[in-house]
């Protein structure tokens, strides 16, 4: 299998649970690839093992041809990470948030003021992190994707706690991100409805 | 989005932002550097209520009391330094960053520096004073506190990138630590002695300079190494 971002014969153990084996697949810029599976059946470390926060047993990802481990680099240029803990800091404000992020990783700073309009988070510019709620914590780990030129997206679980319209939101931007010819990698115990190619991974 | 050149935030950008959040971070939480510091002080001014006030004593203790208050202060300090972004996920996406990890580290462990190595350095002349030191062994104990205090913050960003996954770490930190931190100990305690009694005190300088630049320069891929194994 080709594609921009590929995964061959992965193979992980968490003790001595072997959570799967043998699962390869691959992704072209404009599709989705969807994690399904139920509460610990690893969708977290199958993505987690894809950005390479943690080592399969067996098997490699790639990225454009090359393997992720040999070229982190060019790899992570591309990469932008949303997951349960937010990676915000409590005590900071919103754009100091981002505004250390954009020290991390390439983005467009310049966009910040339209994205935060965008995601309804401009009456929050100046309260401290913690003082949002769960949801709004959420849509300001929005912000940051939208803020990096990455073609890359890895969501795990990017539906919680938000509500009806944060949901449609991000399936909007997702679907919007796919038309740029971006890919996005999405675990989730829900039904997604995202008009777009997609290619599923079951976990069992 | 694809062809366009991308602006790669470059490689002082990126040490120099963690630094500026960390310290930005304590301005707004003000008691994570004034505990160390009031622990320094506090165990250097009940010593000699215990050992006895003569001039004589003091004066003989003086530099191991400083030194031993100091390396105790620093572990107490050290125990934080990445339980906060492992806490909230900063630690994932700092990993996940472009920016190459030890460089990142090598930040985390400045800012820790910054934050508590030099204001104990900036601390200890009002502690000399109060051991009776001359005058003119201040600088050098201040100059021994400040090579000394670098090196236990790199040394410790590995044990406390080693040891941020687990709960209740902080003694496991310092067995780990403290192996490590006995050579800075023992040169910079008597390097301030010998200082005191008038000898040369270049060797110990030396010593303690040498043993900074070597943290400086393998400390940082430890930390990197160690904080992708704990962040699994």
């Amino acid at each position: 299998m080709t594609g921009l971002l590929s995964g061959k014969d992965l193979c992980l153990l968490r003790g001595d649970r072997c959570l799967f084996q043998q699962l390869s697949f691959a992704l072209n810029p404009g599709e989705l690839l969807l994690v399904e599976g139920a509460n610990g059946s690893g969708k977290t470390s199958l993505l987690r093992g894809i950005a390479g926060l943690l080592d399969f047993e067996t098997g490699h990802i790639s990225w454009d041809g090359q393997k992720t481990l040999d070229d982190f680099q060019g790899f992570r240029l591309d990469l932008v990470w949303l997951s349960h803990r937010v990676g915000f800091k409590g005590e900071l404000n919103l754009l100091e948030n981002l505004q250390f992020e954009s020290a991390l990783r390439p983005s467009s700073m310049q966009k910040t003021e339209a994205v935060i309009e965008r995601l309804g988070l401009a009456r929050l510019t100046g309260l401290p992190f913690r003082y949002l709620s769960a949801g709004q914590q959420r849509r300001v780990a929005l912000a940051r994707m939208l803020l990096a030129e990455a073609r890359l997206w890895m969501m795990d679980e990017p539906f919680t706690n938000l509500d009806k319209a944060g949901q449609s939101l991000v399936a909007e931007l997702i679907a919007e991100h796919l038309t740029n010819d971006g890919l996005c990698v999405v675990a989730s115990h829900q039904t997604v409805e995202i008009d777009a190619p997609t290619r599923r991974v079951t976990l069992q | 989005m694809s062809g366009q050149e991308k602006q790669v935030p470059g490689l002082l950008g990126g040490f120099g932002a963690i630094i500026r959040r960390d310290l930005l971070l304590a301005w707004k939480r003000p008691g994570d550097v004034l505990n160390p510091l009031f622990f320094f002080a506090m165990v250097a001014s009940l010593f000699p209520l215990a050992v006895g006030p003569s001039p004589e004593q003091l004066m003989l203790n003086g530099p191991g009391v400083v030194w031993v208050a100091a390396l105790l202060a620093t572990l107490l300090s050290l125990n934080s330094l990445f339980l906060s972004d492992f806490e909230d996920g900063s630690l994932d996406q700092i990993i996940l960053s472009p920016q190459p990890l030890p460089l990142l580290g090598l930040g985390k462990a400045a800012a820790h520096w910054l934050l508590s190595g030099l204001p104990l350095v900036l601390v200890s002349p009002l502690i000399a004073m109060t051991y009776r030191m001359p005058g003119d062994i201040i600088g050098v104990m201040m100059l021994s506190l400040a090579l000394g205090t670098i090196s236990l913050s790199l040394l410790g960003a590995i044990g406390a990138a080693l040891t941020v996954g687990l709960n209740r770490g902080n003694a496991l930190l310092s067995l780990l630590i403290l192996p490590l931190a006995m050579p800075i100990l023992i040169f910079g305690a008597r390097t301030v002695s010998l200082a005191a009694a008038g000898d040369p005190v270049a060797a110990g300088i030396y010593f303690l300079a040498a043993y900074c630049m070597l943290a400086l320069t393998l400390a940082p891929f430890a930390t990197a190494a160690a904080l992708k194994i704990s962040n699994e």
